[in-house]
């Protein structure tokens, strides 16, 4: 089977960094603010080239999110960052009222998503994100899985006109897709062939699906592994394609099963192939404090699940 | 630029249009949005330097956003007498398939709405990315809004006046409709705000006060003198004083018309008081 080397563990947060800071030299309509977490975020080197292009708000992130939706009129692309709970729960109606509503290219970015933020804990935890901005028409929504693709969807979503959620995470996690890819928004990229299930993952549970395929080919077991980093709109096409072949999935995220990618995988089934699913997703249930590698493994959300879930759905064939 | 009797004969006008198009469909806000059509007009007809066509980008010409959208009646009306869209489209004023929906949107692509509001308290926020916008532009030209004193109870507002001076947005002016009235009653009642003007004031904007709301002398002075103020580090503040109802004599000294329309024979009477001026829609 098709394998992976890990180039080295890095964060999906500096990818964003890195992106911004080249779309500061190429793009002079890049704006980017920020509620008072520059360096959380990775976005120093933008605001040191570009002073004049970057908002402080401080802790103010409904103002940030109306702020951006303003600075459209007249051209800008803005980039808001701040933590995804901050980015999204706490600022849902300014969202969908300023941005989505009003059909504003704003761009937001959204950095310690999920479980992984670690030792916070559940009140910095967002588990619901994707499902909130999912719900909103018109909002783009992509959760990238490494460094590489957060960079490359960082310059790619400038490009596209319309409002975007773009959710990346805290911790240093492998380094495996190509450096200067290409990214196509709302098209999935299949990581390896096989017969006996699919594994649709995004966001950090990519490489854990990676992970997973590995040890289920040593017990026999094929897996195809489809990097999902964008969950709306979603890639039905290349999940049916593969779903035909193999006759089950197992979806994964860093995310509440109710409302995630799961459950949109869910549908694409349902109304075209109803196959078995099983779900390796957070059960309805906020977060703690612990490091993200004993977080994700509390919480079944590793290699280790998947290889579970992925025996659970080729039973049920 | 239209001469006082001009603009007095638009209010007029403005006023019916506000009158038979919450009348139509038993829906909408007269209240507020009889006490600002003196602002309004003065501002679209006179104090906004504006192009003839609109650009969603809006370079080169001064924007208003509406921050209170529950007034649509009184934005569709101005916005459509001062040439953005047909005065023939407000009958179709919360309809189905209505591009004037009951709070403003650019959803439906309408001419001369740049944001959706009603959602209370976001309309701030918006003024000042498009005032920075304008900045990074080099564009001199002005932002202005409009927000309900009622509505300075939503928090947002206060991050973003914070914002403002600190930040020294002063290419906006922001005007808060000081009609002391919401839905459940007084705002002194609802939840007292204080002094208005110490609040924004302590928060290191310049605040100008246009006692007369509702007079249009008043409005073009106060708001050329909002206008001389800008360009100084400061965000400037009108605090503009109206009638909740005005030019409407039983829908005066209430909250009741805040978010009910009249009934047909309340129209004929408040009809009567406003003669028709420039021609009904």
């Amino acid at each position: 089977m098709k394998t992976y080397e890990n180039t080295g563990n890095k964060d999906t947060r500096s990818g964003f960094g890195a992106g911004l800071t080249e779309l500061g030299q190429t793009n002079e309509n890049v704006v980017a603010l920020c509620a008072d977490l520059i360096g959380s975020l990775k976005m120093d080197a933008f605001k040191a080239n570009h002073p004049e292009r970057f908002y402080q708000v401080g802790i103010a992130e409904a103002n940030m999110i109306g702020i951006a939706a303003g600075l459209t009129i007249g051209g800008k692309i803005p980039f808001t960052g701040t933590f995804a709970n901050f980015s999204t729960g706490r600022v849902y109606d300014q969202i969908r009222q300023s941005v989505a509503y009003s059909g504003k290219n704003v761009k937001i970015c959204a950095s310690h998503a999920g479980i992984t933020l670690g030792e916070d804990g559940a009140t910095h935890q967002i588990l619901e994100d994707i499902g909130l901005m999912k719900m909103l028409p018109g909002m783009t929504v992509i959760n990238t899985c490494d460094f590489n693709q957060t960079k490359a969807a960082t310059l790619a979503i400038a490009e596209h006109k319309g409002p975007v959620y773009l959710r990346f995470g805290r911790p240093k996690v492998a380094n495996f897709t190509p450096e200067n890819q290409k990214f196509e928004i709302g098209k999935a990229v299949k990581l390896t062939e096989g017969n006996d299930v699919t594994l649709v993952a995004t966001g950090h549970l990519v490489w854990e699906a990676l992970e997973a395929a590995k040890a289920l080919y040593e017990e026999g077991i094929t897996a195809e592994v489809i990097n999902i980093h964008t969950i709306k709109p979603l890639d039905d096409k290349a999940i049916l394609e593969s779903v035909s072949k193999t006759g089950c999935v197992v979806t994964a995220e860093e995310h509440n099963y109710l409302g995630g990618l799961g459950e949109s995988v869910s549908r694409v089934l349902v109304k075209n192939n109803p196959l078995p699913q099983e779900f390796v997703a957070t059960n309805d249930t906020f977060g703690e404090s612990g490091t993200p590698a004993q977080l994700m493994d509390k919480y079944g959300l590793n290699s280790k699940a998947i290889i579970e879930a992925a025996k659970k759905a080729i039973k049920r064939k | 630029m239209p001469n006082i009797q001009e603009l007095k004969d638009l209010t007029t006008q403005v006023r019916r249009d506000i009158l038979r198009m919450v009348h139509k469909v038993n829906s909408g806000h007269p209240g507020g949005s009889l006490g600002c059509a003196e602002f309004f007009v003065t501002l679209y007809q006179d104090i906004m330097d504006r192009k003839d066509h609109f650009e969603m980008d809006g370079i080169g010409e001064d924007l208003f956003f509406l921050s209170n959208g529950h007034i649509s009646p009184v934005y569709y009306s101005v916005l459509a007498r001062s040439g953005y869209f047909s005065v023939d489209e407000l009958n179709t004023f919360r309809l189905i398939d209505s591009r004037l929906q009951g709070h403003p949107t650019t959803h439906e692509g309408l001419e001369g709405i740049r944001i959706a509001s009603g959602s209370l308290g976001q309309g701030m926020s918006v003024a000042i990315g498009a005032a920075e916008a304008k900045k990074l532009n080099g564009d001199s030209h002005l932002i202005y809004s409009l927000h309900g004193d009622g509505e300075l109870q939503e928090g947002q507002n206060w991050e973003a006046i914070m914002y403002a001076s600190a930040k020294k947005v002063d290419n906006l002016i922001s005007t808060i409709d000081l009609n002391g009235k919401q839905i459940d009653g007084a705002t002194d009642d609802v939840l007292p705000m204080g002094s208005i003007r110490q609040k924004f004031e302590a928060f290191g904007w310049l605040v100008i006060d246009i006692e007369e709301g509702n007079n249009i002398e008043a409005i073009l002075k106060g708001m050329t003198e909002a206008k001389s103020k800008t360009g100084n580090g400061k965000p400037v503040c009108v605090l503009l004083k109206t009638e909740m109802g005005n030019g409407v004599d039983f829908m005066m000294h209430t909250h009741a018309w805040h978010g009910k329309a009249p009934n047909d024979e309340q129209l004929e009477i408040a009809l009567t008081q406003n003669p028709e001026t420039l021609g009904d829609y």
